[in-house]
């Protein structure tokens, strides 16, 4: 056998390993999911009812045509018949479908009435969207934070090694993790309040089934009452730009105690956090501690578009390696394009501490062959943000 | 039903028309797709040649229209045009107003829907009870929307005054195009030019209106912009696009006029005549249908 | 019918003087006016389209193939996956079945030719440039547009790269022609037809070419009015599509499904029309319930003005909204299935036989239901909420497109090729394409479903663990799909340059006026009408 021969058989085992070396086909689902809740499990009914009614048509519109192309061949003598209308079967079989189709419009319909019946629930939640994160702001409780992809980029980047196999070296909930969960209470009735910063997103829980659109301008609403404990993933399902696949919904959902827990303890990091904001106000952060800080800001927040090398995307996301803001502007301008955003940047006074906005802002100043040598302190960020 | 009998039906020879057609239509795509993203893009530069093509284009298809209405017209005068092929141009013709219909229909839907749905909504209206409460808690919903959910301020345009005459212009442009239709029919020529020429009078002075209409809006006291809101878009969308239509109705009729004095057309053949004044009735008919949604209601 | 063979087009004394008159080279097709040339212009054109939109889903498969970023980009995954979209729909299906209309129509009605063969030109033409505008934002600065082939707003205003007003005036080219194309088809079949055929007595081709035109005409210039929209609301300040100026994005979507339901129609209308002819013809049985085919079609287009919310049921529509556009989506099962016992009816006691257009039909009658099958179950709107946006969507759509359309156009190709060029194909090469085309595209979209009710969103660069499994599949159904579409080009090429010659009438069954002039059919057809009884 010649060398260029035996190259292209191990390339064609490697390529039939690749597709049977199935780690994953265990986890492999085919059907809809039951979910956990008493409408994902009325809509799992009503998805199996469609299924089977449509099977059922299927085998005899089928198996009839098989019939005719078995035993009405011409090849076995067959002659054709010369019928071609029959009033009575085509009443006959305008009149089935539509009683077929009112049995399943029926139950359809009252579980449809279930769904949107939003009244009387326990806890209200704002669902936010932006490219590409979720924001959940708690309504009666002053809690509210951004939930971000936390996957490590070296993964979906294939930075360690790709194309060998099932996604070695891709974690467990490879693109279905987040930093910080929704955390809702099990039996509760929680209400979402669906909406968006930016373009349309859509806020899926398969578990739930829940979806509903993220419409700028507009609120949607949605509930569910979850009666099982656990950890539930979905994904943001309406296109929405270069990293609609990069936005993935985690919901932790507790026990009614746990919850309170976790809600007290939301409370204390918040007052922390405000205290730590007014300590950073009045001390300063050494050029180390920022660029530290910033570097760790910046890829959580700015790299999905300016990118890890800071050369960004152009001519949609500028570079901000070189850029005139970063190096030669004024540092206030600087601040406050962040605050504030300017077009399709967005505005990230809400979301950042002003203390790492000032990391951020240092450590974009000074990366990449940016060299200001500017050191911006919590305090400039607060000065720019009263103007 | 049956169908008419036919003889032989005219299959022009191969032309060279549409090739050049298709060539301007590309410039004045690829020309405006230039122009507008560089006037008006994210990042306006002003060196851009996609005007200039624009341009081109727009004077290849005009070129292109004397040059294949000329072969059609001679086609016709020589007599090649059975009574069949009258009829392919009066459908093909009507088939083509109606997919205007259509696009204004697009138009029409997007007016009713802001005024039916989405302004209501924005105050809470329906299944909106949130949107209006807490994002747009200080929106109110009226129509026209004179404020809107992100505080622009602009003025209503009333339908009294200017549109009112407007529209009396144009019923009564209908009208004369009709008689002009009839005196054609009747062989009566001199009342044939008085009526298309009034026709055209008044539909000028209908385009002249509106100019003065549309310069009240920008004007600094009423401040109606097509960016204010819905309301200036609606307005000017619905308006400016029946404008262009008028115009295009308008240089049909000139069209018209200056063939008939080359003694073009007879009482039972006439097709371009007809299919203009049909465009004229369509413009019309469009006029009524604005006046009352975007002046009165 | 017919009693005559008629071929003749020299001694019409009627007819324009250079009327036999062919010019040869480039100057021919640029500027014919004949319905065949133009026909085959605009098959080819589709053809070459759908090698383009096929390049770029191969693209597609690839990066699917295993999870991770491989080969492209996230935002140029977006621009393959529109543009895949657009070209298909846009570039493949429709100009398809247009070239279907141009070289049969005429000749099943007994026409000279199209009613206005200039104009004709002019539609085909025009579409080559605004494929050309569209593809060459690939090339621009700011790529292809990212949006998707339904190009909502706000992120195809606000949000969108710099190459929209090109899409917009490229899609305003499209519609141009398209509306042209279908008042052409409009007008010939109203005023041309041959003395004697009656509405009732046009073969059912001619009438569901018929409808579709007019859907054409109906919706295209909606498709117009809301990319003006978009163009303002991008680049002249409207807001049309936003809430801060009293506007709504889910308004675009509203008037975009308006034209867009029944553009899915208007791409399987055609389909049902060759189907109709094609298995009759195989059956050697007249076609089962004519006339309520002829109704079954009009309900379908009329009730496809009064679906279009089903593509926007997680929108946040009021609960009447959301039912009454269920039921009406569900009724549309009823005039479909009336069609599809029609054709096994049409089957049942005839006399079969199993030429390629044959398997294609047959194959198209079984896969098409299925798509509809998934079309039912998409349908119901509380389930929809768990099928909305994922790949039980795309398994649907491709159904109906790919095994329903583009079946069907293969159906109809292989059925007239011996019409068209004068020979018969290479009967086993082309069997060879069917069952390679039949197993493939079943491991390319089948297990799409899948993947879709396990949770996997469509229009996304990469995915999840418990995905990888299929994809693979998918995309290996895909490759092997993709290569088995060259060998449909091998065979059209053999059969233009050679081939058994074929006679006027190859299918024993096939019924109509195209079979009694000869083959290839002459230049000219029908300078003067036949009779028919
Ligand atoms: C050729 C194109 C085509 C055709 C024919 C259809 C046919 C149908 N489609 Fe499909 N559809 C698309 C192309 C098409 N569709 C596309 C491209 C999209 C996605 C667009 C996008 O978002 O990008 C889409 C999306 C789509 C959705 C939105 C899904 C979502 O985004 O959430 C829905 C929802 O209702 C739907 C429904 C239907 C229905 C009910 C039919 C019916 O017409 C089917 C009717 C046929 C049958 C039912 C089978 C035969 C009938 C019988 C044998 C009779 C007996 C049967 C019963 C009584 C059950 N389609
Ligand atoms: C009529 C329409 C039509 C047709 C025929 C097809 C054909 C195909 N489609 Fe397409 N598709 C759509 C219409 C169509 N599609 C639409 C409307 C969308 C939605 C877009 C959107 O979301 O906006 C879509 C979306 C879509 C997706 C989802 C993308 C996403 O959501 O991220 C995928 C993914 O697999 C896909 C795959 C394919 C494949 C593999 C084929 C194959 O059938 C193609 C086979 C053909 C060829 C491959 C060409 C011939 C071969 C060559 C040129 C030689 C080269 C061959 C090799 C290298 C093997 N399509
Ligand atoms: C959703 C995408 C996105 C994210 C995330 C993002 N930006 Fe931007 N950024 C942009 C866009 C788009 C612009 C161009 C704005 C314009 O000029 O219209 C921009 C511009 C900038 C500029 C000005 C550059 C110049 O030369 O004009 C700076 C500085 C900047 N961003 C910093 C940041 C920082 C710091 C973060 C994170 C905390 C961040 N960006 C996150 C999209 C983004
Ligand atoms: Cu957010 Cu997709
Ligand atoms: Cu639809």
């Amino acid at each position: 056998m010649s060398r260029g021969n035996q190259n292209w058989l191990a390339g064609a085992w490697l390529f039939l390993g690749t597709i049977f070396s199935s780690s994953a086909w265990a986890d492999t689902q085919l059907n809809l999911t039951e979910g956990v809740t008493a409408v994902s499990r009325e809509v799992y009914e009503l998805h199996m009812l469609v299924l089977y009614i449509c099977t059922a048509i299927g085998v005899i519109v089928f198996g009839a045509m098989f019939w005719s192309m078995i035993f009405h061949r011409k090849s076995k003598g067959a002659k054709a018949a010369d019928f071609h209308e029959s009033t009575k079967v085509e009443i006959l079989w305008t009149a089935i479908p539509i009683v077929i189709l009112i049995a399943m419009a029926v139950p359809a319909t009252s579980t449809l009435i279930d769904m949107e019946n939003n009244d009387d629930s326990d806890v209200t939640i704002q669902i936010t969207g932006s490219q590409w994160k979720w924001h959940y702001k708690y309504f009666d409780e002053n809690i509210e934070y951004y939930s971000v992809l936390s996957t490590p980029r070296e993964q979906y980047e294939n930075q360690n090694g790709s194309f060998n196999g099932n996604g070695a070296h891709k974690g467990k909930n490879y693109l279905l993790e987040v930093d910080k969960p929704l955390v809702i209470p099990a039996n509760k009735k929680v209400r979402f309040l669906i909406t968006s910063d930016d373009v349309i997103h859509s806020w899926w829980v398969p578990a739930f089934a829940v979806k509903q659109d993220a419409n700028p301008g507009f609120i949607n609403e949605a509930w569910t009452n979850v009666d099982k404990l656990g950890i539930y993933r979905g994904q943001c399902a309406e296109l929405c730009g270069k990293d609609h696949g990069f936005m993935p919904i985690v919901v932790e959902v507790k026990s009614p105690e746990d919850y309170d827990s976790w809600l007290n303890e939301q409370h204390q990091l918040t007052a922390q956090a405000a205290d730590a904001e007014q300590a950073a106000l009045s001390s300063s952060m050494s050029k180390e501690e920022l660029m530290q800080l910033g570097e760790a800001i910046y890829m959580a927040h700015c790299a999905a578009c300016h990118q890890p090398t800071g050369l960004g995307l152009p001519p949609t996301f500028p570079a901000l390696k070189g850029s005139a803001v970063a190096t030669q502007g004024i540092i206030a301008d600087h601040i406050s394009l962040v605050l504030n955003g300017k077009g399709m940047m967005p505005p990230f006074g809400k979301q950042l501490s002003l203390s790492e906005i000032a990391a951020v802002v240092t450590y974009e100043r000074n990366s990449w062959g940016n060299d200001t040598g500017d050191i911006v302190q919590t305090s400039d960020v607060k000065a720019a943000s009263e103007e | 039903m049956t169908t008419k009998k036919y003889e032989s039906y005219y299959v022009p020879a191969q032309s060279h028309w549409p090739i050049v057609g298709a060539v301007a239509l590309f410039m004045i795509a690829f020309g405006a797709g230039n122009y507008v993203s560089d006037n008006f893009g994210k990042n306006p530069t002003t060196d851009g040649y996609g005007g200039y093509l624009l341009l081109a284009g727009i004077a290849l298809v005009i070129y292109m229209l004397f040059g294949w209405f000329q072969n059609v017209i001679n086609e016709s005068m020589a007599g090649k045009y059975s009574h069949q092929m009258d009829h392919s141009f009066r459908q093909g013709m009507s088939w083509f107003i109606f997919s205007e219909v259509m696009f204004f229909v697009a138009f029409f839907g997007a007016l009713l829907y802001i005024r039916t749905f989405s302004v209501p909504w924005l105050d809470g209206a329906g299944n909106n009870e949130m949107t209006g409460a807490v994002l747009w808690p200080e929106f109110s919903a009226t129509w026209p929307l004179l404020k809107t959910p992100d505080g622009t301020e602009t003025t209503g345009m009333g339908w009294f005054g200017l549109p009112l005459i407007n529209t009396v212009l144009l019923l009564t442009s209908s009208i004369t195009a009709h008689f002009a239709h009839v005196a054609l029919e009747q062989n009566k020529r001199p009342q044939l030019k008085a009526w298309l020429g009034l026709t055209i009078f008044l539909g000028l002075a209908f385009l002249f209106f509106q100019v003065l209409e549309y310069s009240h809006g920008y004007s600094d006291e009423m401040q109606l912009y097509l960016t204010s809101g819905v309301y200036g878009n609606t307005f000017y969308m619905l308006t400016g696009f029946h404008g262009m239509h008028v115009t295009l109705g308008c240089i049909m009729l000139i069209v018209m006029f200056f063939r008939i004095l080359k003694g073009h057309f007879t009482p039972d053949s006439h097709f371009a005549f007809q299919a203009a004044s049909w465009y004229w009735h369509f413009v019309d008919v469009v006029w009524v249908l604005l006046f009352v949604f975007v002046y009165i209601l | 019918m017919a009693t005559e063979i008629i071929n003749e087009s020299l001694d019409d004394a009627h007819t324009d003087d250079h009327h036999d008159y062919k010019m040869t080279g480039i100057k021919r097709w640029l500027y014919t006016t004949n319905h065949k040339d133009i026909g085959t212009l605009y098959l080819w054109f589709a053809f070459i389209m759908f090698l383009t939109g096929g390049a770029l889903a191969m693209v597609i498969r690839a990066e699917l193939f295993q999870p991770g970023l491989q080969i492209v980009e996230p935002d140029f995954f977006n621009q393959l996956t529109t543009v895949h979209g657009l070209i298909m729909v846009f570039g493949a299906i429709m100009p398809a079945f247009t070239g279907f209309a141009n070289w049969m129509l005429p000749m099943m009605i007994g026409a000279p030719d199209m009613a206005l063969p200039r104009m004709n030109n002019w539609s085909f033409w025009i579409l080559p440039f605004a494929f050309a505008i569209l593809l060459s934002s690939f090339f621009m600065e700011s790529g292809a547009p990212n949006f998707g082939w339904t190009f909502y707003a706000p992120l195809s205003t606000t949000y969108s790269n710099g190459s929209t007003a090109f899409f917009v005036f490229a899609v305003h080219i499209m519609g141009i022609s398209s509306i042209m194309g279908a008042i052409n088809i409009v007008v010939t079949i109203m005023n041309l037809r041959a003395p004697g055929m009656t509405y009732m007595k046009m073969p059912l081709f001619v009438w569901t070419f018929f409808i579709t035109a007019y859907l054409l005409i109906a919706v295209m210039p909606v498709l117009a009015g809301v990319v003006t929209m978009l163009l303002t609301d991008t680049y002249f300040g409207t807001s049309f599509f936003d809430a801060a100026g009293g506007g709504d994005p889910v308004m675009f979507q509203h008037i975009f499904w308006f034209f867009g339901h029944p553009e899915v129609y208007i791409m399987i209308l055609p389909a049902f029309g060759i189907v109709s002819t094609t298995i009759p013809a195989f059956s050697r049985k007249k076609l089962f319930g004519y006339s309520s085919m002829v109704y079954a079609t009009s309900s379908i287009a009329l009730l496809s003005f009064v679906v279009w919310a089903h593509h926007m049921f997680t929108t946040g529509m009021p609960l009447f909204g959301e039912l009454f556009f269920m039921y009406c989506t569900m009724l549309i099962a009823v005039p479909t299935g009336v069609k599809v016992f029609n054709w096994v009816a049409t089957m049942w006691r005839g006399s079969l036989s199993f030429e390629t257009p044959m398997l294609f039909s047959i194959a198209f009658v079984i896969l098409f239901t299925i798509g509809g099958f998934s079309g039912l179950m998409l349908a119901m709107t509380p389930v929809d909420f768990q099928y909305h946006d994922t790949y039980f969507v795309v398994a649907h759509f491709h159904y109906v497109l790919v095994t329903g359309s583009l079946f069907s156009i293969y159906a109809g190709a292989y059925y007239w090729l011996p019409k068209w060029t004068g020979h018969m194909y290479n009967d086993s090469l082309s069997k060879w394409h069917f069952w390679c085309s039949l197993i493939s595209v079943n491991l390319l979209f089948f297990p799409m479903h899948f993947l879709g009710l396990a949770g996997m969103p469509r229009r996304i660069p990469d995915y999840a663990l418990q995905f990888a499994d299929f994809n693979k599949w998918v995309s290996i159904g895909g490759f092997a799909f993709g290569l088995s579409q060259l060998i449909f080009l091998a065979v059209v090429i053999k059969c233009i340059k050679g081939g058994k010659k074929a006679p006027a009438k190859p299918w024993d069954g096939a019924e109509g006026l195209e079979w009694t002039v000869a083959s290839p059919a002459p230049y000219h057809t029908f300078s003067t009408p036949p009779k028919i009884d």
